[in-house]
């Protein structure tokens, strides 16, 4: 039994080693800082004592067993896990300086700036140029060159523009899993936003359309912050320049992705990485 | 050892198919008692009633000579009391169904109304008729009018139509009004561009089948006094009027004085049926034609 674990735990080690290059910049701006926030959903408490601070342009993962909070963390984000009835929450999380979670700060104003995709891909039931048009046209944008451009443009920074060019006016639905799910992601970018939020965007895709997401993440992280919610210990490892690992609705570690997966310093971190619980 | 004797299972097969066979005739025959019941009604209304269903009865007015009477003034009588229906549940339905899906805290207020609703849904129609007679006509002095007849089967089916409207709300996917709330629309923004073009055509099939409840509805007219035998045509909101449901009760009250009123009747009774067909194909339609998966 300790043997074969152990090598899984090497095999994981192995292929780590292969990206192992700390991409991480000291000198980042810092986009959202996290002070002591905690989470409860009526009685439960979902997030403890979180200290978090995101840096700018950089892809941050985070991993962490089933109801670890990974998710409410990053839905937390963006106000969304207000629509859940009964969330209260404590603490601040400054984002350009503003206390998000301050009722005065307009939530439509903050998933404005910061986009979100969601685990299963979600276009609306509508054409693919007005599943992309549908963030500027609520925002007020009428006029239809403007629109033109915007919908080309974000369709070609998701990497899906050639698939779709032909057949802007037929229904996104057509599409298969993969790409709606990068119509997903080209509509978040019409917005515009400075961060997009991701919450195990690839989950329900399978192993190649996977890939090209990351592939469009590593892409994307040049001109948004990305924080990625992943299931997958793997997927943090190849695209993720810092990872924070959640255990409990606590933060555990949270360091450049090369030191937690070659030396993390809490055994917690070590035990889910290497495969024994999670 | 095994536990399991393969020759008693044998043995025990025949029985097992056979009970099984039973059980499905059963259920075959009690769907049957309903089909030859509606069969029976069917080939019975229409023997009496198709021939005396002519141009000259769809469009002459009403007479006590049985050969000259027509049903113009009940057909223009459910049409003008239409007129009020239709706006106003649509209007009260859909936004009450907006409130209590969309909007209100989920509470014990909440649960209160909706609680109420459901139960306004089963109330018999006589007492909304009830209702209608003291508010609408005498309160309000709207008497028989037409008016006076559309608010009342209004209030009659606004707790169903709301029922059914709430249920087409609440079956549109959250996912597709979180991706909307994604992006910073407003509440409002999601609920106009997402969630109401999801949900309706299931709230116009819903709406629709409410309407022919209304339609049908006979009790509520009675206790308004819709008048039995009426003349002049409705014009307006505020005439006197008289419906196709109402046309039939008083033919089939009089045919004990002249026998030929059973045959106008039946032939009502086939127009009205023709009218509530037409409108539950609508309505099925709609729900085919644009029905989407998400």
């Amino acid at each position: 039994m300790s043997s074969s674990s152990e090598n899984q735990k090497s095999t994981v080690k192995l292929k780590v080693d292969n990206v192992a290059v700390d991409t991480t910049n000291k000198n980042r701006n810092i986009v959202y800082d996290t002070k002591d926030l905690n989470l409860w959903y009526s009685e439960t408490h979902a997030l403890r004592d979180i200290n978090l601070s995101i840096y700018e342009k950089e892809v941050t993962a985070i991993i962490g067993p089933s109801g670890c909070g990974k998710s409410t963390y990053i839905k937390t984000l963006n106000r969304m896990v207000e629509l859940v009835p009964g969330v209260r929450t404590t603490g601040t999380i400054s984002y350009q300086s503003k206390n998000i979670l301050d009722k005065s700060f307009k939530v439509e104003d903050l998933r404005t700036r910061v986009g979100m995709v969601f685990q299963k891909p979600n276009p609306f039931p509508k054409s693919i140029y007005d599943n992309i048009a549908y963030g500027p046209k609520i925002h007020g944008i009428r006029n239809k060159k403007i629109l033109d451009e915007v919908v080309e443009k974000s369709l070609r920074g998701a990497y899906i523009w050639d698939e779709v060019k032909d057949r802007l006016n037929e229904n996104a639905y057509g599409l298969s899993g993969g790409q709606q799910q990068r119509l997903c992601i080209a509509r978040c970018l019409a917005v515009q936003p400075d961060v997009i939020l991701m919450d195990e965007p690839t989950s329900a895709l399978d192993p190649k359309s996977t890939l090209r997401i990351e592939e469009l993440v590593q892409e994307l992280k040049n001109d948004y912050s990305i924080i990625i919610v992943t299931h997958n210990m793997q997927q943090a490892a190849r695209i993720s320049d810092r990872t924070a690992f959640f255990l409990d609705g606590k933060v555990v570690e949270y360091d450049n992705t090369n030191n937690i997966f070659t030396n993390p310093s809490d055994t917690r971190t070590e035990d889910y990485i290497s495969g024994r619980f999670g | 050892m095994k536990q399991i004797d393969a020759n008693r299972l044998e043995a025990r097969m025949n029985s097992r198919v056979r009970n099984n066979n039973i059980w499905k005739v059963i259920f075959f025959l009690s769907t049957l008692v309903g089909l030859v019941v509606l069969a029976i009604l069917l080939i019975r209304v229409l023997m009496q009633g198709i021939g005396w269903l002519d141009w000259n009865f769809l469009t002459a007015k009403l007479s006590s000579n049985p050969d000259r009477a027509g049903i113009m003034g009940a057909l223009l009588g459910t049409s003008w009391t239409m007129l009020v229906v239709i706006p106003v549940t649509i209007i009260i339905g859909i936004g009450s169904a907006i409130y209590l899906e969309l909007y209100a805290k989920k509470g014990w207020f909440q649960n209160f109304i909706q609680t109420n609703i459901s139960n306004l849904a089963g109330v018999p129609s006589i007492v909304y008729g009830l209702l209608g007679l003291t508010v609408f006509s005498r309160f309000l002095g709207l008497g028989n009018a037409v008016l006076a007849g559309g608010l009342t089967l209004s209030l009659l089916v606004l707790p169903i139509l709301i029922v059914s409207a709430q249920e087409a709300l609440r079956a549109v996917p959250q996912h597709l009004s979180e991706a909307a709330y994604g992006m910073g629309a407003t509440k409002w923004q999601t609920i106009r561009t997402v969630i109401l073009p999801a949900a309706l055509p299931s709230i116009l099939t819903g709406t629709i089948l409410a309407l022919s409840r209304a339609i049908g509805e006979t009790a509520p007219l009675t206790v308004l006094g819709i008048p039995a035998f009426l003349l002049p045509f409705p014009n307006g909101l505020l005439d006197t009027f008289t419906a196709l449901p109402m046309q039939i009760y008083y033919w089939t009250l009089d045919a004990s004085l002249v026998a030929e009123y059973a045959n106008l009747a039946a032939a009502t009774i086939i127009v009205l049926l023709l009218l509530l067909f037409i409108l539950n194909s609508i309505a099925i339609f709609i729900r085919n034609k644009f029905q989407q998966r998400y």
